[in-house]
């Protein structure tokens, strides 16, 4: 005789069954029906119109739905459900659009010399293979990582202080970086325009418009990290301080170490917030047309003020240019981003 | 031969036990609060020199700075500026700053906060990572690109939207115009505004919401309350001070942008109610647009708008801070 023992099969009664996944569809293809049939019938014409009837008739239907087999509790949510999820595709709308455009109009201006040439001897109407990007992208490079070798330290030393002395002074410190996080960044090129261009130098740099953005970036620096370093559990420090360490030693030999990842991430996340930045470099830079190493004297270009410059010229042309150099700015920015996102992820598996 | 002597162990000194702190950790502490302390250094340097700067302006002006809505300079050859009958008022301008930010916030937040209920209590947990961070990345889009999406793709439709708005709600009093002019209005700035900050909005209620606490979620549903019921009776009241916290940061955002604004925005120096009107402005594009021409005099003048500026997002953002920390305490 032989005894079987029936295992049972896990159930998931939450999931969905095929009959519900079919009843779903069906009302979405009902939904669509109706929008179709309404746009041709009624004055309502244009993707704005059918859009919002779709939206408003696979609601109604999910509410009469819900409403015949459970009851009014039930027809709310369903609701509720259709208007989040139109919240959410609101929003995502334009995020898709912006990327979509960006390299569709972006990709025709691409060339092997708009990464070797400058356009010192290009103008307005000069066609997309005259002319590059390699200027801006110098200026660039150079302003945001002078910035960065101000910043780094400043934001980092403050998110210490937050996170490790807290200290009397760490309530307002922290009020304070949240509310130079919310500094204008046309204030802070005004500001730098005020206290060193004219007082200082009476000309227009690199440098200026790296100091400006210096203070856009120290707020982005010591939130996030001040973020990574409460995340480092506290056994770290007091293993380093029973084992004798001085306060110094323990944050400068595990705590920062520990963070390490974590502040790179803050790093990068600052230099993406900075690499865009337009108005404060459009007063502060003013804008060189050719290679400028130099960042104490003469013009230096940057990639927000190449594309600044191209759409501001209007014609074909240098919309074009402008568009190519959105595109290069947003693969930097998204390089950066992506970065980042590594990191982190990398070092919550740790 | 002996094989003990006798003799005492020589017992080690005791070792100085003591709280204070050496000489290595006081540098530490000393260096890490002057760097703590920078940002308070920074913060009271733009305004020391915003208002150094643009004191001329404002003694000459007084209150007429903020109330007046003429910009007129008047000055001798030599580009010295005559301040008794000199006119810099910003009030067009101000005015114009709300009027956007305050449009980009009507739109915003209701997207925002219904994309941070789907996040945090609908999606499925892949589409939602890959959501965040899309959502995230758009927070670090740079400005002069939206302003550009915004001048050649959204315009057309947002001008579409603008025709509707006019032809159904024309009876209320900000829809309606003498002139069709809808290029360029506060409005198409507004919507682009509003995109512009759905991401902080949505990160901001996404926080606050995520801290619901969790038995409390769980004992609506054991009470056997649907989703719905479960966000308006436990969600809602314990994050609506936070959202409040958060779109008034979004309006601090807005209310700063300078180069998306100057895009899509045709700046004319008048008080402008009427959204769906091609014209308005905002204190920071208009500081950009006269930058460019502006003689020694006026760059005093420009800096005092800085200062007003910086002083109103300063405002707007202490209290959205002071809003968003002091959330969380309440709910059912």
């Amino acid at each position: 005789m032989t005894l079987t023992i029936e295992t049972p099969k896990p159930s998931k009664p939450w999931v969905a069954t095929p009959k519900q996944r079919l009843a779903t569809a069906l009302i979405y293809i009902a939904a669509a029906a109706i929008s179709f049939v309404l746009v041709q019938v009624t004055p309502m014409k244009g993707k704005l119109a059918y859009f919002a009837i779709f939206f408003f008739a696979s609601i109604i239907i999910d509410f009469s739905i819900s409403y015949a087999q459970r009851g009014i509790a039930s027809a709310k949510d369903a609701v509720a459900r259709g208007f989040v999820s139109v919240g959410m595709t609101i929003a995502i709308f334009p995020i898709i659009s912006i990327l979509l455009e960006v390299l569709k109009r972006g990709v025709k201006g691409l060339s092997f010399t708009l990464f070797t040439t400058d356009m010192s001897a290009t103008s307005v109407n000069d066609p997309l293979g005259n002319g590059g990007l390699i200027h801006a992208i110098t200026g660039t490079f150079i302003m945001v990582f002078m910035a960065l070798l101000v910043a780094m330290p400043i934001g980092i030393l403050t998110a210490i202080y937050l996170t490790e002395i807290r200290g009397k002074f760490a309530a307002p410190i922290k009020f304070l970086v949240q509310a130079m996080s919310g500094v204008p960044s046309i204030v802070a090129g005004l500001f730098i325009l005020s206290a060193y261009v004219y007082p200082i130098t009476g000309s227009l740099s690199g440098f200026a418009g790296s100091l400006a953005l210096m203070i856009l970036m120290i707020p982005t620096i010591a939130r996030t990290s001040e973020e990574v370093l409460l995340l480092i559990p506290s056994d770290l420090r007091e293993a380093g301080v029973a084992l004798g360490g001085t306060q110094w030693r323990t944050v400068a030999l595990v705590v920062i170490p520990a963070a390490k990842s974590g502040l790179v991430t803050a790093l990068i996340l600052g230099i993406a917030r900075v690499a865009g930045e337009t108005a404060p470099l459009v007063l502060l830079t003013g804008g060189g047309e050719s290679v400028n190493v130099n960042p104490f004297s003469g013009p230096m270009g940057s990639l927000p003020i190449y594309i600044w410059k191209c759409f501001g010229q209007g014609t074909e042309e240098s919309i074009a240019r402008a568009w190519s150099g959105i595109l290069v700015l947003l693969v930097i920015v998204l390089a950066l981003f992506t970065m980042a996102r590594f990191l982190s992820e990398r070092k919550v598996k740790k | 031969m002996t094989l003990l002597e006798n003799q005492p162990a020589a017992i080690p000194a005791p070792r100085e036990i003591t709280t204070k702190p050496r000489v290595s950790d006081k540098i530490f502490r000393g260096v890490v609060t002057s760097g703590g302390l920078s940002s308070l250094v920074i913060l009271g340097l733009i305004l020391i020199y915003l208002a150094y700067q643009g004191y001329d302006v404002l003694s000459s002006q007084g209150l007429n700075f903020i109330t007046g809505s003429e910009w007129n300079v008047v000055a001798d050859e030599a580009g010295n500026i005559d301040y008794s009958q000199t006119k810099f008022g910003i009030a067009a301008m101000l005015i114009g700053t709300i009027l956007c930010a305050t449009i980009a916030v009507l739109i915003a937040v209701p997207i925002s906060v219904l994309t941070a209920l789907y996040l945090s209590f609908y999606a499925p947990t892949s589409i939602r990572k890959f959501m965040v961070a899309l959502i995230d990345l758009m927070a670090a889009f740079p400005s002069v690109l939206f302003g550009i999406w915004g001048f050649f793709i959204l315009m057309p439709s947002a001008e579409y939207w603008a025709k509707l708005l006019h032809k159904y709600l024309g009876f209320l009093p900000f829809f309606n115009m003498e002139v069709p002019v809808y290029t360029r209005s506060p409005f198409v700035a507004g919507v682009v505004l509003a995109i512009m900050i759905i991401p902080i909005v949505t990160s901001i209620s996404r926080e606050i919401f995520g801290q619901t606490p969790l038995d409390r979620i769980q004992a609506a549903y054991a009470l056997g309350a649907t989703r719905w019921a479960m966000i308006k009776a436990v969600v809602i009241p314990y994050g609506r001070s936070g959202v409040v916290g958060g779109a008034m940061l979004g309006l601090g955002r807005a209310m700063g942008e300078t180069v998306a604004v100057y895009t899509v925005l045709n700046i004319v120096y008048q008080i402008n109610w009427q959204v769906l009107l091609g014209a308005g402005g905002n204190v920071a594009s208009m500081i950009l647009l006269k930058f460019g021409e502006a003689g020694p005099g006026e760059i005093k003048a420009l800096m005092a708008s800085g200062l007003a500026l910086f002083l109103l997002t300063l405002i707007v953002n202490s209290i959205a801070d002071l809003i968003v920390k002091s959330s969380g305490a309440k709910g059912r």
